[in-house]
C-alpha cells in the first residue's frame, strides 16, 4: 500500500504534515531536516524543490528556495540526495512544487527517479488539470504516484467534486486567498468554508493548509478536516536555527504536544 | 497554418494556462467571457471612441524621408509614440479596463517594466476613477524614474518590487501574487502579449488596432497596396504582435521581430529570448523562456527597461517556430546608436524599446520598391538619462 494511503487508514487523530524546502537551510540539510521532522512526530513530508519564480509563494518561502538555489540545489542534486531517503524516514513524502523544473527533467524522467528513491506523490500546484488527465495521470499511475489537487475558498462546488475525483493521496484545502505564509486567523468565514468542504462528503482525505503557524491555528483548521500542513512557519524556524533536531522537536511539540 | 489562438488557448505548441488553482476562478470567467464581452457592439463603440477622442487615434503613418534615403528603401514610422501617455500600452489598457468594468472588478493591478504600462494603466484608471496599484521592480522604478512620478500624479499606489532579480519578471510575480489575494474585486491589467490563456490573445486584439489602421493607411496615402515588412521590437512583443495581426494571413508580408541581445546573444547578459530560450512555463503560459538546465529562469539583461524579461508571448513563439515571423536582435550599444540618429535625422526621440528595431533597419533587405513599416512603439522621453547621461 502506498504510504500516503497507509497513514490515512491507520490512524484516526488528525494528521499533521510539514513542508520544507530541498537545500534548506544549507544543501546537505534535505534528509537531516526530514528525519528531524519525523522524530518530532510529523507524519508526513512536502518537500519542496526550489524554483526561481515561485508565484504562490510568500516572502518565506520565497526566500528559501532563493537560498537553496544559491546553495545549489536542483533535481539533479536532490534526487542524488534522496537515495538514502528511505534509510532516513519512513513516513510518505512527497515532493512539491513548479513544473517547468519537472518538464526540462523530463516528466517520465522524473517520476522515475521518484520511484526509484521512494517518493510517494506529487503537488504541482501550476499543472494544468487537462493536460494532468490526457498526459501525466498514466505516467503517475505507473510510478505509483499519488497526485494531490488543490481546493481554494473560491473553487465552485462542481469543480471541487471534479478535484476530488483526480486527485490521488488526499486533497489539499487551501485555506485562505493568499499565497502562503500570512498567519491565518480561523474566523467565522474560515469555519463556514470548512464545515462547507465537510459537509461535502468528499471520497479524498481532506489537508488543509497556508498559513497555519501555531496550536491554535492548527487545531482550528483541522476541526472539520483530516489534517493539516505547516510549511513557512518551519521555514521560519529553520532561517534561524542553529540546532536543527533540538528548534524542530520543540517547534513540532508547540504545535501539537506528545500524548 | 493557423497563427491565431485555438480552442484551448494555444498557439501550435505554445500558450496554455498554467496556473495554481489559487488563479483558476478568475483566469477561468476571463477565458469564458473575454471574446463575448470584446465583440459586443457596445464594448466596440465605446473602445474606438476613447481611441479616437482620447488616445488621439488613428496615429499617423509617417513617411521618414531622410532615413529613408539613408536606408534605400521607403520608409514608415506606425507613431504609437504619439498616442496619449506616449506609447502603444495605452491601447491594450483601454481595452481592459472597459473589460474590467464589464466584470464588475473595481480594483486594478498591473506590472510594469519601463513604466509605460504602468502610465497607461495609471491613466485608464483615474479616467475611470478606480483605484489602481502597480508592481515595479526596484531597479526599473530608478532607471525609469520620470514614469514612477508620473503615476503618483495619477494616483496610482507604486508599490516597489524587492523579491527576485527585481525587475520586469519579478514585478509580473508580485502581480500574480496580489491577484490571489484579491480573488473577487481586481482585476489584473497584465501588459503584454503574455501570461496564461486569454491574456495573450485579448491584448493581441487590443493592439491589432495598430496593423488594422497600417492596412487602410498605406493603400489611402502612397503608391502600396501592402507593406513588403513590418518590423517591431520584441520582449514581451505587444507591439509587434499588433502590427503582424492583420498581416498574419497574408503571407506575401515579411513579419520581423526585433530582440534586445543587451550586451551580446552570447555574453550571458541577454534578453534575446527567441534566439537564445528552450520551451518552458513562464507567468502561466508555455514558450520560450531563457533559463538553466534545471529549468530555473534566468535573469536577462537589456538596456531597456521594457525588453528585459526571459519570456515572450507564446504566439511569438508560434510565429518563429513555424517561420511565419523572423526574429532578430541588436545590441543595446546598437539600440543607443540608433535612437540618435532617429533623433537627428527624423526628429523623433524613440523610446529604447523601439530603438532596438530602428537599430536592425541597416541590415534589412528591401527594395526602392519595398516599402517598409516599423513600429514606432513609443516616446524617449523616460530614456533621456540614458541618453545623455551628462545632461
Amino acid at each position: 500500500m502506498n504510504r500516503i494511503e497507509a497513514l490515512f487508514a491507520r490512524t484516526e487523530r488528525k494528521v499533521l504534515s510539514m513542508f520544507t524546502t530541498a537545500g534548506y537551510p544549507a544543501l546537505d540539510d534535505t534528509l537531516r531536516v526530514c528525519r528531524a521532522l519525523q522524530d518530532a512526530g510529523v507524519e508526513m513530508i512536502e518537500l519542496g524543490f526550489p524554483f526561481s519564480d515561485p508565484l504562490a509563494d510568500g516572502p518565506t518561502i520565497q526566500r528559501s528556495n532563493e537560498q537553496a538555489l544559491a546553495n545549489g540545489m536542483s533535481l539533479k542534486v536532490l534526487f542524488g540526495q534522496l537515495k538514502a531517503l528511505r534509510d532516513n524516514v519512513d513516513i510518505p513524502v512527497l515532493l512539491m512544487g513548479y513544473l517547468n523544473p519537472v518538464l526540462q527533467y523530463g516528466v517520465e524522467r522524473f517520476c522515475a527517479a521518484c520511484a526509484e528513491v521512494g517518493i510517494d506523490g506529487l503537488i504541482l500546484p501550476d499543472m494544468p488539470v487537462d493536460e494532468y488527465k490526457e498526459t501525466y495521470q498514466a505516467l503517475f499511475a505507473k510510478y505509483d504516484l499519488r497526485s494531490v489537487f488543490l481546493v481554494t475558498p473560491q473553487t465552485s462546488p462542481e469543480r471541487i467534486r471534479m478535484l476530488d475525483e483526480i486527485t490521488t493521496g488526499f486533497l489539499y484545502v487551501v485555506s485562505v486567498a493568499s499565497v502562503t505564509g500570512n498567519k491565518l486567523a480561523v474566523d467565522d468565514t474560515r469555519k463556514q468554508y470548512f464545515q462547507r468542504i465537510h459537509e461535502m462528503k468528499l471520497k479524498s482525505p481532506t489537508m488543509v493548509g497556508f498559513g497555519i503557524h501555531d496550536r491554535q491555528s492548527f487545531e482550528e483548521s483541522t476541526a472539520m478536516l483530516r489534517g493539516g500542513i505547516i510549511g513557512s512557519a518551519l521555514l521560519k524556524v529553520l532561517e534561524t536555527s542553529k540546532d536543527i533536531e533540538a528548534d524542530v522537536r520543540s517547534f513540532v511539540a508547540d504545535i501539537r504536544p506528545v500524548v | 497554418m493557423v497563427y491565431h489562438v485555438d480552442q484551448r488557448g494555444f498557439f501550435g505548441f505554445f500558450g496554455g494556462s498554467y496556473i495554481p488553482e489559487m488563479l483558476v476562478p478568475n483566469i477561468t470567467e476571463l477565458q469564458s467571457r473575454y471574446l463575448e464581452i470584446i465583440e459586443d457592439a457596445s464594448f466596440q463603440a465605446e473602445f474606438r471612441q476613447l481611441l479616437r477622442d482620447y488616445v488621439g487615434r488613428p496615429t499617423p503613418l509617417y513617411p521618414a524621408r531622410r532615413l529613408s534615403e539613408k536606408l534605400g528603401y521607403p520608409l514608415f514610422l506606425k507613431r504609437e509614440d504619439l498616442n496619449h501617455t506616449g506609447a502603444h500600452k495605452i491601447n491594450n489598457a483601454i481595452g481592459q479596463i472597459l473589460l474590467a468594468q464589464r466584470l464588475g472588478k473595481r480594483r486594478i493591478i498591473a506590472e510594469t517594466g519601463a513604466g509605460q504600462h504602468g502610465v497607461a494603466t495609471a491613466t485608464v484608471c483615474a479616467l475611470m476613477g478606480v483605484e489602481c496599484f502597480v508592481y515595479m521592480g526596484e531597479i526599473d522604478m530608478k532607471r525609469q524614474a520620470p514614469n514612477v512620478r508620473r503615476m503618483q500624479m495619477l494616483g496610482t499606489k507604486v508599490i516597489p518590487v524587492t523579491s527576485g532579480s527585481r525587475v520586469l519578471k519579478d514585478a509580473a510575480n508580485e502581480a500574480m501574487r496580489d491577484w490571489i489575494a484579491h480573488p473577487e474585486d481586481t482585476h489584473y491589467i497584465l501588459g503584454s502579449a503574455v501570461g496564461p490563456h486569454p491574456f495573450p490573445d485579448m491584448v493581441m486584439r487590443f493592439q491589432a488596432v495598430i496593423s488594422e489602421e497600417i492596412k487602410t493607411q498605406l493603400p489611402a496615402q502612397t503608391p502600396y497596396q501592402l507593406p513588403h515588412s513590418i518590423i517591431a521590437c520584441v520582449g514581451g512583443g505587444s507591439n509587434a504582435i499588433g502590427a503582424f495581426a492583420h498581416f498574419l494571413d497574408t503571407p506575401s508580408v515579411v513579419l520581423i521581430g526585433v530582440e534586445a541581445a543587451g550586451k551580446g546573444l552570447d555574453s550571458g547578459e541577454t534578453a534575446a529570448t527567441i534566439a537564445r530560450g528552450r520551451e518552458g512555463v513562464l507567468h502561466g503560459s508555455k514558450t520560450l523562456v531563457m533559463q538553466t538546465e534545471d529549468g530555473q529562469i534566468t535573469e536577462a539583461h537589456s538596456i531597456s527597461a521594457g525588453l528585459d524579461y526571459p519570456g515572450v508571448g507564446p504566439q511569438h513563439a508560434h510565429l518563429a517556430r513555424t517561420g511565419r515571423a523572423t526574429y532578430v536582435s541588436v545590441t543595446d550599444e546598437e539600440a543607443l546608436v540608433a535612437a540618435h540618429e532617429l533623433a537627428r535625422l527624423e526628429g523623433i526621440i524613440p523610446a529604447l524599446e523601439t530603438a532596438h528595431a530602428l537599430a536592425y533597419l541597416p541590415r534589412h533587405q528591401a527594395g526602392p520598391d519595398q516599402p517598409v513599416v516599423l513600429c514606432l512603439s513609443g516616446r524617449g522621453d523616460k530614456d533621456m538619462a540614458t541618453y545623455c547621461p551628462e545632461a
